[in-house]
């Protein structure tokens, strides 16, 4: 990902355009028109590209070899030309050789000197931060469409890798057993957790963005509170580290048996059907039919004889469920050696990012958790040559310009839809 | 002012609005626009006031040519325009409304409230529109605040020209008659009035000129002496009976009893007060009286989707107490809201859905809580035959129908269904006449098959049409119960509270008349 991609994508629809049509459409044709209007995948597209440039030139101004090139540049214009080139080139190889294929593992390979194994680890790593994004995403994503704007699911899931933990290093069962009653008690625990909101804003009419805020203080405090209780702190270290789960209780890695690096477990699996079941839950069920008529139009619901209190608790207890069921991918997972304040990092606050970016749908919350998993396993990996705070940013920036397509579609001078364009709103504020 | 439009076109696209419109306002007259829904008359408005820009034509004022970027140059050329939708801001007081975006100030940015407040009560007093410059808009009846609008629309620089599109739907009767002689004051006063309306009665009363649009033409000049069928075939393009051919009622048992019915709003008003009803299967009850009397919380009550503090409501014999909107929709209630847009539709659903919204958890349309959307697109097919729904298929959003085409969605929905009581709150508000004669003759049709029917309705005209009994409410008791023949002025003495008192302006009840904090139902 250089910058020349950057600068080719938006004067690529011209080319299709520019075919000898005819009058009837051609494919061609119609595929040229479909790239120069501002729909809901060219606006993500194009998003991604327009964050990849603006984290161009941000790498440039931040690198201080670079930006000495330019104090010259009317000198030896090339001098600033090459040093951003490379700058950039490399910056985003680093990148990309962190999350998906590393170049020199691949030669290595090729020589014979390298396992298969060794070229998966960047994608075992991208894979491996995305799975909690996967459930966090779906969390924010499925109240999302009840219009409920879940900001709890940090919160939920740290409750899910308790409820996880505590089923795991305390019974002693067989792994067919202890496993699965492990991931369901970190469903459950976060749902419960997530119930709170719902059944507040149903009874109370307390707003949930407010009491589910709130309340991910209250989660992150009870952790570090309950993590240093003997019940749960580890037996053999003095920092703030719990008991491991039980080797019967930690979910199994998928590629282990070709490289032992390879950290991506089940959870993925559990994650990626996670989000089908969601996807059926919301366009093939009952429950998912009351869900969306609710999110659109709580009064037409209410008047259609759907109970609106108990579709918010429902809707709250099952996307707290799904950060629940995160929180037990990390607890039974990366972090099956303890949990500690630090395990959850920011999972549950990035779950929103990525549900705007797959604009509440459970496939684009899928494609959305990997596009972040990468671009974290990447800054970690390329980490100090590149400062990891570029990957941040590449995110902030993207979901900025998913959130305004409006601005995309000036900046790239689309053309509107029919329908119009397509903008994420919250609902309740 | 003098307004003149020459050709004026507009073109979204291949779709022609509006095409060559012809019209002249003179000097203090009033000018009505009379058409359907989606006739053209908006989008002729939005061009006159500056938010639209002719494809081609011309607008001339006083003679002179002008064009408008915005609305603010049709404002500085002096044209006032009433929404139908308002556009206050609630919690600012009336003067402060009238004001926005033209703030009187001592320099500096420093607003001086007290210019805002005597500019207010110059226009009020100039005009005779009384007006509180204090009152907080959002507390104000719905009357008022058009008031508020209409001395914001007047206190523009030079305003001599006022657009007020569809002014009357939102108002009650009383506060209909009010407007139309504020609007008579206003044209001897001078000013020239654009009245945009689908009602006939009002067109008639106050009109000068009318001006009839279809399909973005004009198509008929009329002298305000033209009868009202004649406006109406003209609006629709062909004859229209405003009359429904109906039989003589053959009442059966008790579909809805109501006994003693008593609600208590939040502020502590009593807005249903030992109301007593019954309606039986083969009639239609009309229930009569002013807005804001009771008729929303009655009929949310008779839902479920509201609490009532004590009384009694059977549907079809059972008692109603302790079951839920979606129980007693299932045992045969059906429900047209008077809201459609709120409480009717979901608006971002397709026309598939809308129609199964209360339907969606039966057989066929699920089972085992799986949606088979197979039997809903068919179901869908088969209502939009039988209830002539136009859309381009079921799949279609419910919000690109027009308001006749989604009253008929949620006619659908509650007319293919077995039901033994209904209750049609405005069905026709905001419907064009077309789908007017339509809905009428299904309610007709409904009754004729042995349910019970309670029409609550604004216009006497659609009660006098389709009822065979009236009951009168006012301030949330039924006052009287008279035969479909009773004069008009027997039922209006009733309307305003028996005394034979004559229409008031003040708000017959203390509670606002939006009805956003009386759920004391489900959340």
């Amino acid at each position: 990902m250089s910058d020349s991609t950057t600068a080719e994508a938006p004067a690529e629809p011209p080319a299709p355009a520019a075919e000898p049509a005819e009058d009837k459409p051609n494919f061609m044709r119609l595929f040229g028109r479909y790239l120069t209007e501002a729909n809901s995948v060219m606006v993500t597209i194009y998003s991604l590209l327009l964050a990849f440039l603006i984290g161009a030139i941000l790498l440039i101004v931040s690198d201080e070899y670079t930006r000495s090139t330019f104090t010259y540049f009317f000198a030896r214009p090339q001098d600033a030309w090459y040093a951003s080139r490379d700058l950039i080139v490399e910056s985003y190889t680093a990148l990309f050789e962190g999350a998906i294929l590393n170049f020199n593992t691949l030669e290595s390979y090729q020589a014979g000197q390298a396992e298969f194994g060794n070229l998966l680890r960047p994608l075992s790593e991208t894979l491996t931060y995305a799975t909690p994004l996967i459930f966090t995403g779906l969390a924010v994503g499925l109240a999302f469409r009840a219009g409920l704007f879940n900001i709890g699911a940090q919160g939920q899931l740290i409750f899910g890798m308790m409820g996880a933990l505590i089923v795991g290093f305390s019974l002693d069962l067989p792994i067919w057993l202890h496993l699965p009653l492990a991931v369901i008690a970190g469903g459950v625990a976060g749902g419960l957790f997530g119930a709170i909101p719902g059944v507040l804003k149903a009874s109370t009419g307390a707003h949930e963005v407010i009491s589910s805020i709130m309340l991910n203080n209250i989660a992150a405090l009870f952790l570090v509170w309950a993590l240093g209780t003997t019940f749960l702190h580890s037996t053999v270290k003095s920092d703030l580290v719990s008991k491991p789960v039980d080797d019967t209780a930690i979910l199994p890695t998928l590629l282990s048996s070709l490289n032992p690096s390879l950290r991506v477990n089940l959870a993925l699996v559990i994650g990626i059907a996670a989000a089908v079941f969601t996807w059926w839950l919301l366009s093939k069920s009952t429950f998912g039919f009351r869900i969306r008529a609710v999110g659109f139009n709580e009064h037409a619901a209410a008047t259609a004889g759907m109970r609106i209190g108990s579709t918010y608790t429902t809707t709250m207890a099952a996307a707290g469920a799904l950060a629940g069921l995160g929180g037990a991918a990390l607890a039974l997972g990366v972090s099956s050696g303890g949990i500690t304040t630090n395990t959850a990092l920011d999972y549950g606050f990035s779950g929103i990012t990525v549900a705007l970016l797959g604009r509440a749908n459970p496939g684009g919350i899928v494609a959305s958790a990997l596009l972040f998993g990468a671009l974290k396993a990447g800054a970690l990996s390329a980490q100090p040559d590149v400062p990891v705070d570029i990957s941040t940013l590449l995110q902030a920036t993207i979901v900025l310009f998913i959130a305004a397509p409006a601005l995309v579609k000036a900046i790239l001078h689309l053309r509107t839809p029919r329908g119009g364009l397509v903008t994420l709103e919250a609902k309740g504020w | 002012m003098r307004l003149e439009l020459k050709g004026l076109t507009k073109k979204f696209g291949s779709f022609t609005a509006d095409d060559d419109i012809d019209l002249v306002v003179e000097p203090g007259q009033i000018h009505a626009v009379l058409g359907e829904n989606g006739a053209g008359k908006s989008t002729l408005m939005n061009m006159l006031y500056g938010i639209l820009t002719p494809t081609s034509g011309e607008i001339l004022i006083d003679g002179e040519p002008v064009s408008f970027s915005g609305p603010g140059d049709a404002i500085a050329a002096g044209i006032g325009m009433v929404h139908q939708h308002f556009k206050l801001v609630g919690p600012f007081s009336v003067a402060d409304n009238v004001q926005l975006g033209r703030e009187h100030t001592r320099g500096a940015g420093v607003l001086s409230a007290r210019a805002a407040r005597k500019a207010v009560l110059d226009v009020s007093e100039q005009y005779g529109l009384r007006l509180d410059p204090d009152a907080v808009c959002e507390d104000l009846p719905v009357g008022v605040q058009q008031r508020v609008e209409i001395v914001k629309a007047l206190s523009g620089p030079k305003t001599e020209l006022l657009i007020l599109d569809e002014p009357t739907a939102v108002l009650t009767p009383a506060e209909i008659t009010e407007l139309l002689q504020i609007m008579r004051n206003l044209a001897q006063a001078g000013t020239s009035i654009l009245f945009i309306s689908h009602k006939l009665k009002e067109v008639q009363a106050v009109a000068d000129k009318i001006t009839v649009i279809r399909r973005g033409k004009v198509v008929a000049e009329l002298a305000p002496t033209a009868s009202e069928s004649e406006m109406a075939s003209a609006m629709v393009g062909r004859a229209v009976s405003l009359q429904v051919d109906k039989t003589p009622a053959v009442p059966g048992e008790p579909r809805l009893e109501v006994k003693d019915l008593t609600v208590v709003s939040d502020a502590g008003v009593k807005v249903l007060d030992a109301l007593e009803l019954t309606v039986n299967g083969g009639e239609i009850v009309g229930l009569a009286g002013v807005e804001g009397n009771g008729q929303t919380e009655l009929a949310r009550a008779i839902l479920g989707l509201l609490k009532p503090d004590s009384g009694y409501i059977a549907i079809d014999g059972r008692d109603a107490h302790g079951r839920g909107p979606a129980r007693r929709i299932a045992d045969g209630l059906g429900y047209i809201p008077e809201d459609r847009g709120r409480d009717g539709l979901v608006s971002e659903f397709s026309v598939a859905e809308n129609i199964v919204l209360n339907q969606y958890k039966d057989e066929p349309y699920s089972k085992r809580g799986v949606v088979d959307s197979g039997a809903v697109h068919k179901r869908a097919v088969d209502s939009i035959a039988e209830f002539d729904i136009r859309t381009q298929s079921p799949d279609e959003s419910a919000s690109s129908l027009s308001g006749g085409n989604q009253q008929k969605v949620i006619i659908a929905r509650e007319f293919s269904r077995p039901r033994r009581f209904l209750v049609a709150a405005q069905p026709t508000r905001g419907v064009d006449v077309g789908a007017t004669e339509f809905i009428h003759s299904r309610l007709i049709a409904e009754r004729d098959t042995g349910t019970g029917v309670l029409l609550i309705s604004s216009e006497l005209d659609e009660i006098y049409a389709l009822a065979d009994r009236i009951a009168v409410i006012y301030n949330g008791r039924i006052v009287g119960e008279v035969a479909p023949d009773t004069p008009r002025e027997v039922i209006g003495r009733l309307m305003v509270g028996a005394a034979g008192a004559p229409a008031t302006t003040e708000p017959l009840n203390t509670e606002p008349l939006n009805d956003e904090d009386t759920d004391g139902g489900d959340r």
